[in-house]
């Protein structure tokens, strides 16, 4: 039976330690976002949902781990869809909670240099691309995201939809994400029932524009 | 092609209104309570499936699909899986149509007579369908619905799980039971709690009869094919 390790790398005898992930903190308090998004939604999105994916991924690695060590290659196969889904929302829910701040930390605020520039040049102006990702986030059925990505390779900004926990590198793998909208019910529904349009005008009052630079200017200098 | 819903009124008979209309549940929105709330229905059939009918109306006026019944709809936009846009309207009037009217007021427990046995011998036990039906559920990804189906190829009942809109009369089989699991099905009375939201459905809502008439319907109706 393979040793699992939190984050202390160690071999015991010929199996490898599995490095487990755990739940990352949101940088605000679970009320800093309101009126945008309640606290009460904050809480379960970050202590339930979030904290399962991590969870059934840390699981699934062990599971993984065992399978490998078996040369199961039939279990490993398996467990692939468990894993992207539960990885996925590891991935997906630790950019989200970076892309949203509350009003006094800049949630809100509008971006400013390069990648104000890209998104004049590409779309026209910040309320076209605002309107396109609403509209496809609306349009969405069933459980996904929505995504301003870079394609890095090209350096171009593009709106793109990802189904349940798909990361956006599973639409092409130059592709990094800037800022994800969570369009599952589970991230609106306590609040705003099946009024998703509404979340979605109201979230860009807490959306985190400094982060999405960041990430922009990292990958495009 | 063989009405699979039977149960349906609505696709009975070829020559229906043009439009689709929406059916309200066969008991009032707080009938189910403690155990599905009243506000829970009020949104969920109120608004959510009100818009799917609303949707798929003008989303079909003026298009061949105007006039047919939904089933035609349904397998028409599927189109072997290449979904057309209104699909998910057409198949999510459908799923909740047969949602309601796979619940009842004092519903839940066990079923009796030849469904019974039909489980026990395709599942083993009661107790080994309800889990497996529980565990289908609860480990569909993302939204969708798990069913009792009926196959008739190999006249056995099987428990399956689908994505989205996606039902059994795409996919070759009678449904005879399902439970919705969208988020909007439980997230007002259970929050992240699907398990929770299952065991209450299972021992509270399910109406056997209707289960029990759908495969009475499905077996007379697979005979005749």
């Amino acid at each position: 039976m393979s040793k699992i390790s939190r984050g202390a790398n160690f071999n015991s005898g010929n199996s490898r330690s599995v490095q487990t992930l755990s739940l990352p903190d949101l940088p605000y308090d679970y009320g800093a976002l309101e009126p945008a998004i309640s606290g009460e939604i904050m809480r379960l999105h970050h202590q339930k949902h979030h904290q399962a994916y991590v969870t059934n991924y840390n699981k699934a690695l062990e599971q993984l781990d065992s399978a490998i060590s078996k040369a199961d290659a039939s279990a490993v196969v398996k467990l692939q869809s468990t894993i992207k889904f539960n990885g996925g929302g590891h991935i997906n829910h630790s950019i989200f909670w970076k892309n949203l701040a509350p009003v006094n930390e800049g949630g809100g605020d509008p971006p400013k240099g390069s990648l104000s520039n890209a998104i004049e040049k590409q779309f026209g102006s910040l309320e076209v691309l605002v309107q396109k990702i609403n509209s496809e986030g609306a349009a969405l059925q069933g459980s996904g995201w929505v995504w301003l990505a870079l394609d890095k390779e090209f350096k171009r900004l593009l709106v793109e939809t990802t189904a349940n926990q798909d990361p956006i590198v599973t639409k092409g793998s130059a592709l990094v994400p800037l800022l994800g909208v969570d369009v599952w019910e589970h991230a609106y529904y306590l609040q705003y029932k099946n009024v998703k349009p509404d979340y979605l005008k109201n979230i860009w009052k807490v959306m985190n524009w400094n982060y999405a630079t960041q990430v922009y200017e990292k990958e495009c200098i | 092609m063989t009405s699979r819903s039977g149960f349906s009124a609505r696709s009975s008979n070829e020559n229906v209104a043009a439009k689709i209309e929406l059916k309200a549940p066969p008991y009032p929105l707080d009938a189910l309570e403690p155990h599905m709330s009243r506000k829970t229905l009020e949104f969920h059939w109120g608004k959510h499936h009100r818009s799917y009918v609303d949707n798929l109306n003008k989303q079909i006026v003026g298009t061949e699909l105007h006039g047919k019944t939904l089933e035609a709809i349904i397998v028409n936009t599927y189109n072997k899986g290449d979904l057309h846009p209104s699909f998910n309207n057409a198949a999510q009037v459908w799923n909740h149509d047969f949602f309601w009217e796979s619940m009842k007021p004092g519903g839940g427990g066990v079923p009796n007579g030849e469904l019974l046995e039909l489980i026990k011998r395709d599942f083993g036990s009661f107790e080994e369908f309800e889990k497996e039906f529980k565990t289908a559920a609860a480990t569909q990804f993302g939204s969708g619905w798990a069913w009792l189906v009926y196959k008739a190829q190999d006249n056995k009942l099987l428990v399956i799980k689908t994505p989205n809109a996606v039902n059994p009369l795409v996919l070759d089989y009678y449904p005879l039971l399902t439970v919705d699991v969208w988020e909007h099905a439980y997230y007002l009375d259970f929050q992240n709690r699907r398990p929770d939201y299952l065991s209450v459905f299972m021992e509270n809502l399910v109406s056997w009869e209707a289960v029990s008439s759908r495969l009475q319907l499905a077996k007379a109706q697979a005979a005749q094919t």
